[in-house]
């Protein structure tokens, strides 16, 4: 597809405009390689990006693209075979501290013995020395954040998947992170369901100013929810594209989406995507 | 509770069941006296309470329940302990678990009752026959089904509860533990089973303490109807040891699915 990109977009962004915020997040030539039984499947090629503090990106690729391997290094669970991750300028060799991760499958990563309560309650038994008495005031305000003032007694087994997935949430607020990376996070529930939560992370952002990193395979919703979309093309994994969302702040599901440059914007990172799909667009990398 | 599903309601299920000792109760009365086989082999039951309650006066009837009981207690403690113990860390650490898998599979299907002989040469007729017989046979129920609980940890959970700081140890408690719970109790109750007809076996067999020396004794005495009577009190300890895990069971696992039997959206 060779295709000319669309000039409406200044922000192609190798240097972008001097950004002095300080780096949260530090990706430098991450490379991920699993050694099958006769060959090497290699997940990410070489991805360098960074992420600062304060900021909401998201991260969009085609499926098979190795975003949830990339997930994994971010969040520690994974040694890279090549490459670093820095948090906060240290270099990740487990779980970073300050970090909460929320995962696609909120059946599975909330505890189904514990309460609500507990399960948000937890990390912060073994975070840091937390009076009993502030930790559940933390946990209360969070699932008032949620929404979900009133549910602190019942078993997650017991609310709808859009409700676990509101106290994954809350665990992560409750948490106090200063980084909080989530891995395709709304892609089992339903439309509706989607849409608030979607607006839920935007207004968590905007009065917490903690920095997230949002995954996604959505197009729409990368361009609805991010400050800034990094693209990444499919295997040999490089950053094919990172591109500023210049939308308003103030987002809203009817009229933001039916923005002229709403429109461009996806226009612009679906069509980055469909190139990355037909061949490797190596020109992007670095 | 079951309104509408067709079947018996809570209290009509317990009278089905009423209904049903009675039964056996009228049956095994009236069948030895119709049938009355020489030898009183088949005594009817009011003859088998009459005994049995003599018995029941007697000390020496409440020491052995006691020994039996004592032995039961110590081999199935010992074989939890253990299992448990050993089922965590060969469930959580791969390699070890594959390494000692074929071990397992091969001393797991000796019967108990083959190790008597080693019983009686190491501690001869006393308590500690027995409850190495018991300990042997429900060691593996609980180590099996504590393993297979381990191996069952979701990594999702797993990997979340990493994610937000949590070490080994909070892991093993909030984690590990809770996942092989259900598998551990299912476990104790088949080892707590298998445990009584072990030290029971051991006492007909070895002649340590307890009911089944009184069975023997009773046996070898002549009095047929006592040892109906002394089965029937064996019958009643599994019975008990049952319902108690079961009830166990309901308290502290209401949370599992086999249990709140309910799937959520």
């Amino acid at each position: 597809m060779g295709e000319p990109r669309t000039e409406v977009l200044s922000a192609r962004t190798g240097t972008p405009p001097e950004d002095t915020r300080a780096r949260m997040l530090d990706v430098r030539g991450l490379r991920q390689v699993y050694a099958a039984q006769d060959r090497h499947v290699e997940a990410l090629h070489d991805l360098t990006f960074d992420v600062r503090a304060g900021e909401l990106v998201t991260l969009v690729g085609p499926s098979g693209c190795g975003k949830t391997t990339l997930l994994r290094l971010l969040a520690g669970l994974l040694r890279p075979t090549s490459g670093d991750v820095r948090v906060e300028g240290s270099e990740v060799n487990g779980p970073p501290p300050g970090t909460a991760v929320v995962f696609q499958e909120y059946g599975r990563s909330l505890l189904p013995w514990m309460s609500v309560a507990a399960n948000v309650g937890l990390p912060l038994r073994y975070k840091r020395k937390l009076g009993r008495r502030h930790r559940a005031e933390l946990v209360a305000r969070s699932l008032a954040d949620v929404d979900l003032a009133d549910v602190g007694d019942a078993y997650p087994w017991q609310l709808s998947g859009g409700m676990q997935q509101r106290v994954a949430i809350a665990r992560a607020l409750a948490y106090e992170p200063r980084l909080l990376l989530m891995d395709e996070p709304f892609a089992a529930v339903d439309a509706q369901t989607r849409a608030d939560l979607e607006d839920l992370i935007r207004s968590i952002w905007r009065s917490t100013g903690v920095t997230v990193l949002f995954i996604t395979h959505d197009i729409d919703e990368a361009v609805y929810l991010g400050e800034r979309v990094i693209v990444l093309s499919s295997s040999p994994t490089v950053v094919q594209d990172d591109v500023t969302v210049d939308l308003p702040a103030d987002r809203d599901q009817l009229d933001t989406r039916a923005l002229t440059r709403f429109v461009e914007l996806r226009r612009y990172v679906y069509a980055e995507i469909r190139t990355a799909k037909n061949g490797p667009a190596l020109q992007g990398a670095r | 509770m079951n309104a509408g599903r067709g079947g018996p309601g809570r209290w009509g299920a317990a009278a089905l069941g009423v209904l049903g000792v009675a039964c056996a109760a009228v049956i095994s009365e009236v069948v030895p006296r119709v049938l009355a086989l020489p030898g009183g082999v088949l005594p009817p039951l009011s003859e088998i309470v009459t005994a049995l309650s003599g018995e029941v006066a007697t000390g020496a009837f409440w020491e052995s329940l006691l020994a039996t009981v004592r032995q039961w207690a110590l081999g199935l403690a010992f074989a939890v302990v253990a299992g448990i113990g050993l089922g965590a860390v060969l469930g959580s650490v791969g390699w070890l678990r594959r390494a000692t898998a074929s071990t397992i599979e091969f001393l797991r299907p000796i019967p108990s009752v083959a190790l008597v002989p080693l019983a009686v040469l190491l501690f001869g007729t006393q308590l500690w026959s027995a409850v190495l017989l018991a300990f042997y046979a429900s060691f593996w129920q609980v180590l099996v089904q504590t393993l297979h609980g381990a191996v069952d940890v979701d990594p999702v959970v797993d990997e979340t509860v990493r994610c937000y700081g949590l070490g080994p140890l909070a892991r093993i408690r909030h984690v590990l533990w809770p996942t092989a719970l259900p598998y551990v109790v299912t476990g104790v109750r088949l080892a707590a089973g298998v445990a009584l007809i072990l030290v029971v076996t051991a006492e007909l067999v070895i002649g340590s303490p307890g009911l089944g020396q009184q069975i023997m004794a009773a046996q070898s005495g002549g009095a047929t109807a006592l040892v109906y009577g002394l089965i029937m009190v064996t019958g009643l300890l599994g019975l008990l040891v049952n319902v108690g895990v079961r009830a166990v069971e309901r308290r502290r696992l209401a949370w599992h699915i086999s249990v709140r039997g309910e799937v959520a959206a």
